[in-house]
């Protein structure tokens, strides 16, 4: 166990020194300069501007400097943001991008959950089919379409949230959270209804019936609590779906966040800021992934970490 | 007791004697069904499934046809023909898609007030161009780019995997590494990577789908080689003097490919998800190609004042992925032997 979750922190390192590294290249061979905006300059102003953003130096220098610079968690200084360093940017935007992210987690999964329970107990009625068509809207409508439509509605229509910004307290949050909801609603309720069926049929609970649990004690007590185990495999995927999600949703509802930051610096052609967020994302999909392993070998031996999913 | 009292009262020529054939005895009445005749069974009775493959259909169509139907050409800009309202001849008479839309907070027939006799079924946007005739372009597009990154997907995924598991060994070794830490690195963060390199258009956005789509691919094929290529008729071929090459064709590849067509058929949504998403935040494609994520972002921009225009794209794109996704189950159903009842 020791000696698997070393090997896997040395794949993360290896992981994000490659994604750094050809991050930063592809950065370089991007049309348009970061310092585009600059072209009034003539070339005594620029030479200034570039020595000061150290972008005048050789290729590999300037990779083996952020390099070190990366090695002690500094992310470089931003073009576009009048020599903001990026730590500051990102460090001043990830706390609405936590919060939507994780009351999306929270509100999905449990309702999800809810939804696939229904749906497994009342298996082949209504509630199933009900259910079964939601996680199946859940997965296939892009979270920018259905975040379109509810500001359309319920914020511009209906006037019952705000439009977007981050200034109205939790009712700024409602809307995005709900756009991002969707994917893990979706994801966990089709997962917990195959397992609950899976389980629901086996040996242990016909015991548990035929002992005269009563239907709520093996609903939750004995069916719930196996099915619920494997949802923490859908967990990287999951993650993955809110980051992409919330690129657009912070987009569309005006979220001064990570995602946010990250369109509108692709826009600008701002470098630094561009690959400390891909590192920040990276970073944080490793992360999740290696957890999910390491949960899931703890959870249930008989899974063989040798051959554990990357 | 009546009944059984006339029953033995039959007469003795109602019954006629018959001969045991004995090659009879073995017939089998029901014509034994092949694996894929099976999955097809199963399909068939798969109602969602079925539903989802008419209305595929119907839209593979209307993307191929839709742009010639209302002799609208897509990119024909009329300026006084901007910002037209839905108007459909025979529904208008309805009361919905009848040309009347908002001007300053009231509701006026803009068809009569700009004097335009034409009927623009969906719409026009803010250059007067058709926005029936742009949104079936813009599907067709969508679908050109996810069918052939599904295709690139499988073939790659298929090769590498296939490679990877049936030579093992050393070659298996690197070629996991390697795979091993691509995984690691984040599907989104590649594409939006790649497609900032390249030249924008309809090549970057397949090409940024396919370099990373393939590994769910191969790892499945290779999984699924490493437990065929061990089984006794891959033995049993081998010692009958078969080539790699025939025990891979012949005897692997039909066993996988139920596999194969299911997983490819989850990653077409997948793709028409990521061209969207990429033009939706508007490093896709670029003005004046549409794609379903193009069209999207131009309706959003607007949809204060002419939702229709986000309306339309987003409905064929929300069927479009509900349809492959129950297609998808659907297969999965059929073809997954697991399941079978």
């Amino acid at each position: 166990m020791v000696k698997y979750i070393g090997k896997r922190i040395v794949y993360m390192f290896i992981t994000l020194f490659l994604i750094a590294t050809v991050s930063f290249f592809l950065m370089q061979s991007l049309p348009g300069s970061p310092i585009a905006s600059y072209s009034k300059l003539n070339e005594t102003q620029r030479a200034i501007v570039e020595k000061k953003y150290g972008i005048d130096k050789p290729k590999p220098v300037q990779y083996a400097i952020y390099m070190k610079n990366l090695a002690k968690g500094d992310l470089g200084t931003s073009f576009a943001f009048k020599g903001k360093s990026v730590n500051d940017l990102l460090a001043s935007r990830i706390k609405p991008s936590l919060i939507l992210g994780a009351q999306a987690m929270v509100f999905g999964t449990l309702v999800g959950i809810l939804l696939g329970m229904l749906a497994a107990l009342k298996q082949n009625t209504f509630w199933d089919y009900g259910s079964t068509f939601f996680a199946i809207l859940g997965i296939s409508i892009p979270s920018f379409v259905f975040a379109s439509l509810l500001q359309y509605w319920i914020a511009s229509q209906w006037h019952l949230l705000p439009v977007g910004l981050w200034n109205d307290g939790w009712k700024s949050s409602v809307l995005p959270s709900l756009a991002l909801a969707m994917g893990p609603l979706a994801l966990s309720a089709r997962f917990i209804r195959t397992e609950m069926i899976e389980v629901l049929s086996s040996d242990y609970i016909t015991l548990a019936k035929a002992k005269g649990a009563n239907g709520f004690e093996i609903a939750f007590k004995h069916a719930f609590r196996n099915a619920l185990i494997p949802l923490i495999t859908v967990l990287g995927p999951l993650a993955a779906g809110l980051v992409t999600g919330s690129l657009v949703v912070e987009q569309i509802f005006a979220i001064p966040g990570i995602g946010e930051q990250f369109v509108s610096s692709i826009m600008v052609n701002d470098h630094a800021t561009i690959m400390g967020t891909t590192l920040l994302f990276s970073a944080f999909l490793i992360f999740i992934i290696f957890i999910v392993d390491i949960l899931y070998g703890v959870i249930d031996p008989r899974i063989r970490l040798s051959g554990g999913k990357g | 007791m009546r009944n059984e009292f006339e029953h033995e009262q039959l007469p003795q020529e109602e019954f006629e004697r018959i001969t045991i054939d004995s090659d009879q005895a073995e017939r089998i009445e029901k014509p034994s069904l092949s694996f894929w005749q099976d999955a097809w069974l199963r399909l068939r009775k798969n109602k969602a499934a079925v539903v989802s493959v008419v209305v595929l259909l119907l839209f593979l169509i209307l993307a191929l046809i839709g742009p010639h139907l209302n002799g609208h050409a897509g990119d024909a800009q009329n300026l006084r023909h901007a910002n037209l309202p839905p108007k459909i001849p025979g529904i208008e008479k309805m009361g919905i898609f009848d040309g009347v839309g908002n001007l300053a907070g009231k509701k006026v027939d803009l068809y009569e007030m700009k004097k335009v006799d034409e009927y623009y079924w969906f719409g026009t946007d803010g250059l007067g161009r058709d926005l029936f005739t742009r949104l079936w372009l813009g599907t067709q597009v969508s679908l050109f780019i996810a069918f052939v990154a599904a295709a690139i997907d499988m073939v790659i995924g298929v090769a590498y995997g296939g490679i990877s598991g049936y030579y093992g060994g050393r070659t298996d070794d690197i070629m996991q590494r390697i795979v091993e830490i691509l995984i690691g690195i984040p599907t989104l963060v590649v594409v939006i990577l790649m497609i900032m390199i390249m030249d924008p258009g309809i090549m970057a956005i397949i090409i940024a789908i396919s370099i990373t789509g393939w590994i769910g691919m191969s790892r499945i094929v290779r999984a699924q080689t490493l437990k065929y290529k061990s089984q006794e008729f891959v033995l049993a071929s081998r010692t009958l003097g078969s080539k790699d090459g025939k025990i891979i064709t012949k005897h692997l590849l039909p066993n996988m490919l139920g596999i194969i067509i299911i997983n490819t058929m989850f990653t077409i949504p997948n793709a028409i998800f990521f061209e969207a998403f990429l033009s939706f935040i508007g490093i896709g494609l670029q003005a004046p190609d549409a794609s379903l994520g193009t069209l999207i972002n131009d309706g959003y921009k607007v949809m204060e004042h002419q939702p229709y225009m986000l309306l339309f794209p987003a409905l064929v794109i929300s069927i479009l992925m509900i349809a492959f996704n129950l297609i998808g189950d659907g297969l999965r159903d059929a073809l997954d032997p697991k399941m079978k009842d």
